[in-house]
C-alpha cells in the first residue's frame, strides 16, 4: 500500500519515553513500523511503554540525561539512528519575583542543555545517518505565547526554538533535518500535576480558549512527529509545527 | 514563624492592598487584588520562607489567612 509516512526500517531514539507525549510518540512510531530506542529515568514506567509497543527488536535504556555519564553511556549504547525525538522535559511554575537559582538551573538543564548536548553527542559519534531527522518537542509556551508563572519554562523552550534553526543550518550538509513541534495543552501526567494547583473550573475555563474545544492527546503530537521523521518531510527543515487546537489563534 | 509574621508575609504579596487590611481573620479571596497571580505568590512565599509546599487545593480550602496558616502548620 502507498504510504509516504511509513517508518518501516527506521530506527528512532525517543527521550522522555516513560510517559505522556514521549510514550505516545513511541507507541505510534512502532505502529508505523519503526524500531524504537526508548529512554527515560523511571525504569518501571519506561518498561510500561516498552510493553505497549508494536513489533520487535525495540530497545530501552534507562538514563538521566542531566547526568553527563548517563548521557555518554546512552549515546554509546545507541544503534545507528534514522531519527531522534527529543521530548524529555519538565514543567515548573515560578513567578518572576520568586525565581530561585536552583529551580531555574534545573529547568534549563533538563529542558534546554541536556537536549542540546545529546544532539551534539549523537552527531559527533555519527549515530545519525545521512538523511536522518531530529524532532524537538518544544511548546507554544516561549515560542508563541506564555502564561502566568511560566517565564522560566518559556525561556527553556524558547531557547530550543532558536537551537532548532541553527542546528538545521549546521546539519544540512549531512542532509540531517531538524524541526520542532510546539504543542498546546496535552493530556498527560504533567497536566494532572497542574490539576493540584488549579481547580477543575480553571482548567475548564482554559479549554474554552481552545477553538477546537478539546484538550490535546499525545497522539495529536505523535502524528506530527511521524510526518517529520518520515521521508514525506525530506524537504522540511528548521520548521516548527504548532499543534494546539487553535489556541494561539484565539 | 508565628501567625502575625505570616500575616505580614502574606500581605507583602500584594501591591495595591494596604498592609493594614491584613489581619488573621481576613477572608483573602474577597480582596479585590486576589487573583491567580497572588495565589501563586503565596504558594512561592510559603515555599521560600517555610520550605513547605502547599497546593492550590490548600488555598481553595482556606477562607481566612488564619485557616491557611493552620493548614501549613499541619504539614
Amino acid at each position: 500500500m502507498y504510504n509516504p509516512f511509513s517508518l518501516e526500517g527506521k530506527t528512532i531514539l525517543i527521550t522522555g519515553a516513560s510517559s505522556g507525549i514521549g510514550r505516545g510518540i513511541a507507541v505510534e512510531c512502532s505502529k508505523m513500523g519503526a524500531r524504537v530506542v526508548l529512554t527515560g529515568r523511571n525504569e518501571e514506567r519506561l518498561n510500561e511503554t516498552f510493553l505497549s509497543l508494536t513489533g520487535h527488536n525495540h530497545i530501552q535504556i534507562i538514563a538521566d540525561l542531566s547526568n553527563t555519564e548517563n548521557l555518554t553511556s546512552l549515546v554509546e549504547q545507541c544503534p545507528q539512528l534514522d531519527g531522534f525525538v527529543s521530548n524529555a522535559g519538565i514543567p515548573k511554575l515560578m513567578i518572576v519575583k520568586y525565581i530561585q537559582k536552583e529551580s531555574l538551573e534545573e529547568i534549563i538543564n533538563i529542558n534546554t542543555i541536556a537536549p542540546i548536548l545529546l544532539t551534539s553527542a549523537l552527531i559527533k559519534k555519527k549515530k545519525l545517518i545521512k538523511g536522518g531527522s531530529i524532532v524537538f518537542i518544544s511548546s507554544i509556551s516561549g515560542v508563541n505565547i506564555s502564561t502566568l508563572g511560566e517565564s522560566s519554562y518559556s525561556a527553556s523552550k524558547g531557547a530550543i526554538h532558536g537551537f532548532v534553526k541553527g542546528a538545521a543550518i549546521d546539519l544540512a550538509s549531512q542532509k540531517i533535518r531538524v524541526n520542532s513541534i510546539n504543542p498546546g495543552l496535552i493530556e498527560t501526567n504533567i497536566l494532572k500535576l497542574a490539576g493540584e494547583l488549579f481547580s477543575e473550573e480553571q482548567i475548564k475555563d482554559k479549554l474554552k480558549q481552545y477553538p477546537l474545544k478539546r484538550i490535546g492527546q499525545p497522539e495529536d503530537v505523535a502524528f506530527a512527529a511521524i510526518y517529520l521523521l518520515s521521508d514525506a518531510a525530506s524537504w522540511v527543515t528548521g520548521a516548527s509545527i504548532v499543534i494546539d487546537g487553535g489556541f494561539t489563534l484565539a | 514563624m508565628d501567625l502575625n509574621e505570616f500575616v505580614k508575609h502574606f500581605a507583602s504579596q500584594f501591591d495595591e492592598t494596604p498592609a493594614s487590611e491584613f489581619v488573621p481573620t481576613t477572608v483573602f479571596k474577597n480582596l479585590e487584588e486576589w487573583s491567580s497571580l497572588t495565589a501563586l505568590s503565596v504558594i512561592a512565599m510559603v515555599d521560600e520562607e517555610l520550605d513547605i509546599r502547599i497546593t492550590g487545593a490548600d488555598i481553595r480550602n482556606s477562607s481566612s489567612i488564619e485557616d491557611l496558616f493552620s493548614t501549613i502548620q499541619a504539614k
